[in-house]
């Protein structure tokens, strides 16, 4: 059986025994250690999955991609912060695909918990279906999880990796090991010999590494600290190599072009004048569409487009207006799930008054500046795989299923990541390329997708309609029934990332919505499921993405009927039911100077989402100029509990409110015909410079547990600014992208 | 028949049809890999470069058009002797992902190189053709005046 089918087998008991029937097994399952993936050779040691040394120095293998969130500098400080090296001598690396740098916390995070209101004990549980992620070797970036991940784990194989050289060192001076110290990749003797790590890394590796306790944090000299990110000089000088950038010796360049109506093969193709066109050497039927192999991309490109094809159609409903009309046909199923139900949604409560609003959102793409594309070799009896990607051991079994090889014949290089957002958690690129190596063996082969081919053929965001009804009284929200209906990214995905099918309520479709922390007595959060056929995936903040706007916009409406200031009336509820939560809106209230009244020509509003363990509270400030409304302002006040590294948190709260702005304001992809119409930047576009607000960040940390970074700064983005365009001009937007209500500065 | 062209001080024989935009001959002929593809159609700036000191987006020069000596981000230091700018950019730590930073910054480079001082104004000007899906323009901003303080020094 292949690792593909292990790996499918194992998920079952994730998925539809995420606590009942797993935990057993799992406990069972993570006595065993994993196997190290690196192979030292002479003269080098790998003392555990995470630390790397050779004669050059001490490499700290990072198992998260980076992808412009500094994943790689703060793990590395976590190791380095116990393993005593100097900023300037650590140097990291991408890990292979391997069991051992399994994502411990993100499968944890299905759980059906409001993140804010959890114990000890449900945390606790989380960290157990967590660990199966150790079961099936889900090694994945994603999900806002590489911090709580790594926090344990990386500074256990620093000191690890410490306690072991101390012990070689002891061996070959012939002292006690407590009386040796370390310090700047050394060990230190009383005597002050002092011996380099490279030369105690091989006599280490043949020590069975001792217990360790963790430092504390009062002796923390990177933990905590803005330190100065590891790629930086790398991406300032044109030297960071992007997937794209890979080359080999005799290295061939190849595009696709691919059927727009997602999920449809060919009926036939002519590719007659296309393979007469200068540069071409090899025209490849991939099935549901081709490939075009040349000595250059832009000739490939272009002999791409030259290929007549008939395509077959789409196996969903092709127009946009039917699949609105499948979403709202979904209402009237049973729910899904029902995963907030608190008090009575269901009789009307005398003397309250009623509230009621329908909001939808679009698919929207991904659009990272790096389009898709990956580097492959195939020999025969191997295959070589390098491309920026966000879960090496699922590109590494795809791949190798796909090429009718074992994954152990398969390598993948993780390169640096021109932008993930979710849509690098997938794989088709690298399976596409690896399909193209191997019908010519032995020539190294960069497939680069179009701009255009990568707009069209993205695991999309799905389309939503949030239904909502309220109930205000003397001042406050006395009862909130909301109802979300679209097609479900885990029913979606879940078949590509574990190989099993999606069953039981969905909290994706709901997070955002059902978790949020308001003491409202009687609150209902119903998901319904759209079954559209149509590839969607995990985009920035997910679920959140859509509930964020749906519930705050909401809220808003609420306080307006109610007479209050949106900022209090929000205050009031969350202050008893989560203090932390209350203390970012507290903050944010402060940073903008919130007074609840705005002058002539300007507007502000604010939104707050609880996502991925994160509260985020937003203020965004909008102005009235001649030439269109203007994002002027915004102030973020976020709580992850414990901030690794302050300015790389302020920087992914930024990036988070500048990539749910660009979407609320014009992200939108649309189908016709059943292919996707947008096809580049001047249709899918976003904020840029001269468009770009200022924005102001405080980071807090009084939440009890540590949070994410990178996505929870996306989802207050898109209510607070249609809640500022309401304050500015009085019209209540109840769809995105914006621009269809509002003319904004271009 | 080939087609000269001179990169970085260095003039190169190419063979491929004149119509081959500037970008895929950087990349893929030369291996000068710095300058990005973003979209081919000159709406992201992601392969900004230099011809004759004046930035231009390598996606929409053919070849036989090149009319003058082209600079990618490759000549603009290194990583042991990086330009005045490209410390800025370390300084302020600007970079997220990092695809598109070539072209801001040779999109900086030529604004620095005509505006010395520029004002945010003329950093809205001359910036807002390079887009950035990770939306580190405020950091853009903050080193475009830090380099541009720095060279009015020396």
């Amino acid at each position: 059986m292949s690792r593909l089918g292990t790996i499918a087998r194992r998920s079952f008991l994730i998925g539809s025994a995420a606590i009942a029937g797993g935990v057993a097994f799992g406990v069972w399952k993570l006595n065993q250690p994993l196997a190290n993936p690196l192979q030292p050779g002479p003269g080098e040691a790998a003392l555990n999955p995470f630390i790397f040394i050779d004669g050059s120095g001490v490499t700290i293998i990072t198992p998260k991609a980076e992808m412009g969130q500094g994943v790689q500098t703060t793990l590395a400080a976590l190791a380095a912060e116990e393993l005593d090296l100097d900023w300037e001598q650590v140097r990291v690396l991408h890990g292979p695909p391997a069991a051992a740098y399994y994502n411990s916390v993100m499968l944890g995070n299905v759980l059906p918990f409001k993140d804010y209101a959890m114990s000890d004990f449900q945390h606790r549980l989380a960290e157990e279906v967590g660990r199966f992620g150790k079961v099936v070797g889900l090694q994945i970036t994603g999900g806002s999880t590489s911090m709580t991940d790594g926090f344990v784990r990386l500074r256990e194989a620093g000191a690890t990796a410490r306690e072991t050289l101390k012990l070689a060192a002891s061996a070959q001076l012939n002292v006690a090991p407590a009386s040796l110290r370390t310090e700047s990749g050394q060990v230190i003797a009383p005597d002050g010999t002092a011996i380099r790590y490279e030369d105690l890394a091989e006599a280490a590796a043949q020590i069975d590494p001792p217990k360790v306790t963790l430092r504390d944090p009062s002796h923390w000299r990177y933990i905590g600290q803005s330190m100065p990110r590891l790629d930086q000089v790398a991406k300032a000088t044109g030297t960071a190599t992007f997937g794209i950038d890979v080359r080999m010796e005799g290295q061939r360049f190849a595009t696709l072009r691919m059927n727009p109506n997602l999920g449809g093969g060919m009926v036939s193709y002519d590719a007659t004048r296309a393979e007469a066109m200068p540069g071409v050497e090899k025209i490849i039927d991939l099935g549901n569409g081709i490939a075009v192999v040349a000595r250059n991309t832009w000739l490939a490109f272009r002999a791409a487009e030259a290929v007549e094809i008939t395509w077959q159609s789409a196996p969903y409903p092709p127009e946009q207006a039917q699949m609105w009309e499948a979403i709202e046909a979904s209402f009237a199923d049973a729910p899904n799930s029902t995963m907030r139900d608190d008090g009575d949604t269901t009789n009307g409560i005398a003397g309250a008054t009623e509230v009621t609003a329908e909001y939808r959102v679009p698919f929207l793409a991904h659009a990272t500046m790096e389009p898709m594309n990956a580097a492959a070799l195939y020999t025969g009896e191997a295959l070589q795989i390098a491309c920026g990607n966000q879960v090496p051991t699922l590109v590494q079994s795809h791949c190798a299923e796909a090429v009718g090889l074992e994954p152990e014949q398969v390598s993948v290089e993780t390169t640096f990541l021109g932008g993930g957002f979710g849509r690098r958690g997938e794989y088709d690129y690298a399976v596409y390329a690896a399909r193209v190596a191997k019908e010519m063996p032995g020539t190294p082969i960069q497939v680069t997708w179009t701009r255009e081919e990568d707009m069209g053929h993205d695991f999309y965001r799905p389309a939503a309609i949030g239904r909502f009804r309220g109930a205000v009284q003397d001042g406050r929200a006395v009862m909130l029934d909301g109802q979300i209906a679209g097609p479900s990214v885990t029913a979606s995905a879940m078949p590509r990332l574990t190989g099993m099918q999606a069953a039981g309520p969905d909290r994706v479709l709901v997070e955002g919505a059902y978790d949020q922390p308001y003491a409202i007595p009687n609150y209902r959060i119903r998901g319904h499921i759209t079954d559209l056929g149509l590839p969607i995936g995990f985009w920035r903040s997910v679920g959140a993405s859509v509930n964020g706007f749906l519930h705050e916009c909401f809220l808003d409406e609420m306080a307006h009927v109610a007479g209050r200031d949106p900022l209090d009336f929000r205050l009031e509820m969350m202050r008893s039911e989560h203090a932390p939560s209350a203390g970012c809106l507290e903050k944010v209230a402060e940073m903008s100077g919130w007074t609840g009244q705005t002058p002539e020509g300007i507007g502000r509003g604010v939104g707050f989402t609880y996502s991925f363990g994160t509260p985020v509270a937003q203020v965004v400030e909008v102005a009235q100029t001649d030439s269109g409304i203007r994002i002027a302002r915004a102030w973020i006040a976020c709580d992850v509990g414990l901030a690794l590294d302050p300015e790389i948190v302020k920087a992914q709260m930024v990036s988070g409110l500048v990539y749910g702005l660009s979407a609320a304001v014009m992200g939108e992809i649309t189908f016709a015909g059943g292919a996707v119409e947008q096809q580049n930047f001047w249709d899918y576009d976003a904020l840029r410079m001269h468009t770009m607000p200022q924005v102001e960040v405080a980071v807090l940390e009084a939440n009890g547990h540590m949070g994410g970074a990178g996505e929870p700064g996306t989802p207050p983005s898109m209510p607070a600014l249609a809640n500022a365009l309401y304050d500015l001009t009085g019209t209540r937007a109840r769809e995105l992208p914006l621009n269809r209500s509002f003319d904004f500065v271009v | 028949m080939t087609i000269p062209l001179t990169v970085n001080s260095t003039t190169h024989q190419i063979d491929l049809p004149g119509d081959v935009p500037l970008l895929w001959v950087l990349r893929d002929e030369i291996g000068l890999t710095g300058t990005k593809f973003g979209c081919g159609v000159s709406a992201c700036g992601a392969c900004t470069v230099h011809i004759d000191g004046e930035a231009v987006r390598a996606c929409q020069v053919a070849l036989r058009d090149v009319w003058g000596e082209v600079t990618t981000i490759e000549a603009m230091g290194t990583p042991g002797a990086m330009s005045i700018l490209q410390q800025a950019w370390v300084d302020h730590q600007v970079a997220q992902c990092g695809y598109c930073q070539s072209g801001q910054i040779m999109q900086a480079a030529a604004l620095l190189a005509e505006t010395p001082r520029p004002g945010d104004a003329d950093i809205d000007a001359a910036m807002e053709g390079n887009l950035c899906r990770c939306g580190t323009y405020p950091r853009i901003r903050a080193a475009i005046h830090a380099a541009a303080a720095k060279m009015s020094e020396v």
